[in-house]
């Protein structure tokens, strides 16, 4: 599955659901099925700065794609953290870093990305960005 | 529950209106609108308070019958700007009860307040090396970063009193921490994280009798009780317009007017001189000294409608009612199995922090503004608060007179549904 279908796979399953409740009941679902984050990347230096709940962000590299962990002590961004993964986690750099982020409107979860709403999943989405861009640097040298 | 909504206790003053909660709802036209298809529960009234039509309405009323620069011009328009300014002014010396209306300072807020009085200190040369300034441990950012600046500046020392598990200061560290190298204690008169009100009475004669001005952060307590600046004797008080029901951008430095005097202006522009030439400049009066440039004016007019509407009611009675709120949710809260209230301190005002077992503050804040209540979560400014609890964040629902028993069960009744969805 490409980046585009794994957009298009999580917007067709917010679709039917319209109340706020129900929408975040399904992405703190999310969350709790998202893989244990690795203990030895709880490091600082993975963190990621401007959020309110504290955020773990691991990137690796597995034949030429980009892999990623994270975690959250706040359970629905656990949720929106699981929503990037299964979009971003497994694709080359290149496809990472031109992918939209237009789907989370979609979805209706966009009001979290406001860059002044401190919860960070712009910061998230960026460091996702990030770390994509240092790999293709990397990997393309 | 419904028989908290009119209090008829015997007023002080035979004028104040009679409070009666649905009336004042009535006069907030935010408070009677929809958020994601609910009655809006607003609890966030110590990050900022709602406004009354009144006071929305003089913002208008000013730029549609008086909009001038003041001070300076000598047409009609002008003189009656500066007059409704200048009327404000004596607005907020009342509202404070200060000795002169020249001993009001308008500024953009209390953090812009603090940072005029550290600077100011600062060009003094108030300060020597190895000075000290004592701060308490739940101060607002805005009262520990100025004074940071300041010690990059000078090698001055920041001392902090301690506060016990319930949020009460340890006074005895305090009095112990007093010595000749003091120069200042800067203190948070009510906590906006902890809802602590502080014994600042106590505080400020201790420091007098040392020699020691005293500057309170009103920022929470002007919303709450009634302030007296002369009776507390502080030197210096500040307070941010938009947390009593006044817009943003207009606050309050009060100071003694000795002290006022000591300090050299903050900025240079115009309105704060009294003469300018290219080799010297002589500063105007106080407190236009302090005043540089074209001020917030519908900003200051409108404080002093919020200040009008607050002083129709007999502020003990609010303050009474706010009490009843507070000890209302707090015996709810308590009852919720794995909430903890963080800030018990024996004289509070009515915010209450808490956190919930196994859920963080953010999932709890942002499920509850599905259910259309409005509360904070994070570290509230305070960080060193955080870190004394060891707590990342927490929740916060802070009260005012125009909320409810019926708010109070409304928050609750959410917190339960957080709670149901994490079981």
């Amino acid at each position: 599955m490409n980046i585009i279908e794994a957009q298009e796979k999580i917007v067709n399953e917010f679709e039917d659901i319209q109340d706020w409740e129900e929408k975040y009941a399904y992405i703190i679902k999310l969350g709790k099925s998202l893989s244990e984050y690795p203990e030895e990347f709880r490091e600082e230096k993975f963190k990621v700065s401007g959020c309110q709940s504290q955020v773990w962000i691991h990137a690796g590299v597995k034949d030429g794609k980009v892999v990623f962990d994270a975690d959250s002590d706040a359970m629905i961004v656990k949720g929106l953290i699981a929503i990037l993964l299964r979009v971003y986690s497994g694709h080359k750099p290149s496809e990472i870093i031109s992918a939209s982020p237009d789907f989370l409107k979609k979805i209706g979860i966009d009001n979290h990305l406001s860059p002044t709403r401190k919860n960070g999943l712009s910061s998230m989405l960026k460091q996702i960005q990030m770390y994509a861009l240092a790999y293709k640097t990397i990997l393309e040298k | 529950m419904d028989d908290s909504t009119v209090f008829t206790e015997k007023t002080t003053d035979s004028v104040s209106k009679i409070f009666n909660v649905d009336e004042v709802r009535a006069d907030f036209p935010i408070l009677s609108r929809m958020v994601k298809e609910k009655p809006l529960v607003y609890l966030d009234n110590a990050a900022t308070t709602q406004k009354p039509q009144a006071v929305i309405d003089s913002i208008v009323h000013y730029y549609t019958y008086e909009n001038a620069n003041i001070h300076r011009g000598l047409h009609f328009l002008s003189e009656l700007a500066t007059e409704s300014y200048e009327n404000a002014r004596l607005k907020v010396k009342e509202f404070i009860n200060a000795m002169s209306a020249s001993e009001i300072v308008f500024v953009r807020g209390a953090t812009e307040a603090i940072n005029l009085v550290a600077s100011s200190l600062c060009r003094a040369n108030y300060f020597g090396d190895g000075d000290e300034i004592i701060l308490t441990e739940m101060e607002h950012h805005a009262n520990i970063v100025p004074w940071q600046l300041l010690c990059e500046r000078k090698n001055l020392k920041i001392r902090v009193i301690p506060i016990d598990d319930n949020g009460d200061l340890d006074m005895d560290t305090f009095k112990s921490m007093v010595n000749e190298k003091t120069k200042l204690v800067s203190v948070v008169h009510i906590s906006n994280s902890l809802g602590t009100i502080n014994p600042v009475k106590e505080i400020i004669n201790y420091s007098h009798e040392h020699d020691i001005p005293v500057l309170l952060d009103g920022s929470q307590s002007t919303p709450h009780i009634k302030v007296d600046v002369q009776e507390l004797d502080c030197d210096y008080f500040v307070f941010s317009g938009h947390k009593v029901f006044a817009p943003t951008g207009i606050g309050v430095l009060y100071g003694k007017t000795f002290r006022l005097d000591d300090l050299p202006p903050y900025q240079g522009g115009g309105d704060m001189i009294r003469k300018v030439t290219f080799e010297e400049t002589t500063f105007n009066d106080l407190p236009h000294k302090f005043e540089a440039g074209t001020p917030n004016i519908e900003g200051g007019i409108a404080l002093g409608t919020a200040i009008d509407y607050l002083s129709q009611f007999d502020r003990e009675v609010l303050s009474n009612y706010e009490d009843k709120l507070l000890k209302y949710a707090t015996a709810k809260l308590s009852e919720i199995d794995g909430l903890k209230i963080i800030g018990t301190a024996k004289e509070k005002a009515s915010v209450v922090s808490f956190i919930i077992e196994g859920i963080h503050p953010y999932d709890i804040g942002t499920l509850l503004d599905t259910y259309g209540i409005a509360i904070r979560t994070g570290h509230h400014c305070t960080q060193p608060i955080m870190q004394r609890y060891k707590l990342p964040a927490t929740a916060r629902a802070s009260f005012t007179f125009y909320n409810t028993l019926e708010e109070v069960d409304r928050l609750v009744e959410g917190l339960l549904r957080v709670k149901k969805m994490f079981s």
